[in-house]
């Protein structure tokens, strides 16, 4: 289990966006009527993006009265899950992957490139206020280890410089392409195709 | 003589997205093209068909998919049924079920609308885990698609059958994977498992007869449908039937994805596919066959192990999800297992005593004994601790954070000792028994 720390500063109010309103109306109406409580999940991910990427416990509050279910219950949801942030990270936020089969292939260096450009903690705000690393578990891109997730991109099949590269390009504002940085076609064996090759060759 | 799975057998076509995932490029793969007469013959067709190509879950329990279905109730009574796919791919050294959701979209949609109308479902829920925003987007892009083409929604390409398709996002808890934690979660509570029984065929989502599948499951179906349960049961072994993708992480010269038949040799995939240890076959230490939850393989069960669920679980591992993970000789063993625990120290939902704590000791004492600070009785209490877990939760959970300390303990004990030297602090354990868990002195245990 995970110890999750919430935010000491915590704002008074949320309330949804307008927009936001008609996303969640059209949220709530993929579950079968009286089933409201499973939109809490997509919500918390509404309120995080609303939030500057984090969820404030006025934000569960008032999805709680959105959804007709307890307070407590949306709590307990949102420290569950890994992915719903407690307290303020980067607006760039730097996900590296450190599992086993990331780490045999150096994650560890991804680290040591955001240790050098963002912050010598994992969690803690870059000097201009704008980034923010963490170490996470298996992001399922165990084939392209070791990769990096950016918000919502993965950056694959890095090295220490690949990666010190892609971080000063988010640093400075710029959005590096996704993908796999070998040149390799997704998840393919690099220049060792014997698979579908007709296909590859049309 | 290499006997490699030919291109003509493949299912997924689009593995690598040579051809596009839009629904005319799908098409042209042969998605969607007689959905209508496939539906039209029936829902016992369907369940018989797949019960006769022998298909086997491939999120991991390897459970007859087949006599899965039929265990959802025959007729629609008051209550609906639901089928849900499980995309919480989250198996370290498992990343198959991405590459579906990206590259062929297509062929997972119609495989459920096809299980639906077997099962008796008209809502389908992917879950999706929260990390694969992206691959969710092209999986929403397509199912747009679908509706827009009239292949699924109100008379689902013309068999008279509504369906609905609706994605969920997780959030990233890997417990999330087990079944009912999923529907746990897809209800909207915290992902802790349910106990079994009542089993979710009966009772499961909203309390309604629900059937869980992977998304690699549901997405060959319409392929073995299309050219019959037979072609597809006469691949791989018996038993151990059809292709898989097979996903090989870790120290090989080029990490891929790749779909073949069951039953091939790990060797032959490693050394043909993905172009061999770095630094050889000799330099190859360990295998991990199935995912991290799997015990792993020493080098002379490698030589010759045969990748299918049956010749795995004779070796006491086991194919899980296929994720392959090679470790070659100048990586740390005790380390790389000491991360997997932390690993499942980290996701363990906390719902079972034996889970929650005695995965956190696992982890400490595997940090330890990496390091060498461990003293030489500690590694029969890790075992201890793995036997501790293992059966005594409410998941298999247990089992997934266990089994790979047990493979290590089995294979590796030599290194373990050789590195941790020191004296037991408590020298003479049989004076003070309330110290120790009394099955350990006994020596038949």
């Amino acid at each position: 289990m995970t110890l999750r720390k919430i935010s000491k500063n915590q704002p008074e109010n949320f309330e949804f966006t307008e927009e936001n309103m008609s996303k969640i109306k059209n949220i709530i109406s993929k579950y079968p009527q009286g089933k409201k409580q499973s939109a809490v999940m997509p919500l918390l991910y509404i309120a995080q993006e609303q939030n500057d990427n984090w969820i404030p416990l006025s934000a569960m509050k008032h999805i709680g009265k959105l959804l007709e279910m307890p307070y407590v219950k949306v709590y307990e949801v949102a420290t569950f899950y890994t992915m719903y942030n407690l307290s303020p990270v980067g607006k760039n936020f730097i996900q590296v992957c450190t599992t086993t089969p990331c780490m045999i292939r150096g994650a560890y260096k991804i680290v040591e490139a955001c240790k050098e450009k963002i912050s010598k903690n994992e969690n803690e705000l870059s000097k201009d206020k704008n980034s923010s690393w963490m170490e996470v578990e298996c992001l399922g891109a165990c084939i392209n280890a070791p990769m990096m997730q950016i918000n919502d991109d993965y950056y694959e099949d890095l090295d220490k410089d690949k990666a010190l590269k892609i971080l000063d390009q988010i640093i400075s504002g710029k959005k590096p392409t996704p993908g796999s940085y070998k040149g390799r076609l997704n998840s393919e064996p690099e220049n060792n195709r014997k698979t579908l090759l007709d296909v590859k060759n049309a | 003589m290499l006997k490699m799975l030919k291109d003509k057998d493949r299912i997924f076509k689009n593995l690598y997205n040579d051809g596009g995932v839009d629904f005319e490029s799908s098409k042209k793969r042969g998605d969607w093209s007689n959905t209508k007469e496939i539906l039209s013959k029936g829902k016992e067709w369907i369940i018989n068909e797949i019960k006769t190509s022998e298909l086997r879950g491939r999120g991991g329990a390897g459970f007859p998919t087949g006599l899965k279905w039929s265990f959802a109730p025959k007729e629609l009574k008051t209550r609906p049924h639901y089928l849900v796919i499980n995309a919480d791919e989250s198996e370290p050294g498992t990343c198959k079920d991405r590459d579906i959701l990206r590259f062929e979209p297509h062929k997972l949609i119609e495989g459920c609308l096809i299980s639906s109308y077997a099962v008796n479902a008209h809502v389908c829920y992917i879950y999706i885990r929260g990390e694969y925003y992206k691959e969710g987007q092209k999986l929403q892009q397509a199912i747009d698609e679908a509706y827009e083409k009239n292949v699924i929604g109100k008379n689902s390409s013309g068999s008279g059958w509504d369906f609905d398709i609706y994605i969920h996002y997780g959030a990233g808890a890997y417990i999330c994977g087990e079944e009912t934690a999923l529907l746990e979660s897809l209800e909207g509570k915290k992902g802790q498992p349910r106990l079994k029984p009542p089993f979710p065929a009966l009772i499961g989502l909203y309390g309604c007869p629900t059937i869980i599948n992977n998304v690699e499951t549901i997405a060959v179906v319409p392929t073995i449908l299309r050219r019959g349960g037979e072609w597809f049961s006469k691949l791989g072994n018996p038993k151990n039937t059809g292709t898989k993708i097979f996903c090989i992480s870790g120290n090989v010269n080029n990490p891929c994805n790749v779909e073949e038949e069951m039953g091939i040799t790990l060797k032959e995939l490693i050394e043909n596919h993905a172009g061999g240890v770095i630094g050889g076959w000799d330099n190859l230490q360990a295998v991990i066959p199935g995912g991290s939850s799997m015990p792993l393989l020493p080098k002379e069960t490698c030589d010759t192990i045969k990748m299918d669920f049956d010749s795995l679980v004779g070796e006491k591992s086991g194919l899980g999800t296929a994720g392959i993970v090679v470790i070659n000789k100048d990586q740390d063993i005790i380390k790389c297992m000491a991360r997997i625990a932390r690993f499942y120290k980290h996701e363990s939902c906390g719902q079972c005593t034996p889970c929650r704590e005695g995965s956190g000791w696992m982890w400490r004492m595997l940090e330890r004994m990496a390091r060498g600070e461990a003293s030489r009785d500690e590694i029969d209490m890790l075992m201890d601790v793995t036997k501790q877990i293992e059966g005594h939760t409410i998941c298999a959970f247990g089992e997934g954070s266990s089994w790979p300390v047990q493979g290590l303990l089995r294979h590796f004990s030599k290194e373990i000792r050789e590195r941790n030297k020191f004296d037991p602090i408590v020298k003479e354990n049989k004076n003070i028994p309330y110290l120790v868990d009394q099955h350990l002195l006994d020596k038949n245990a």
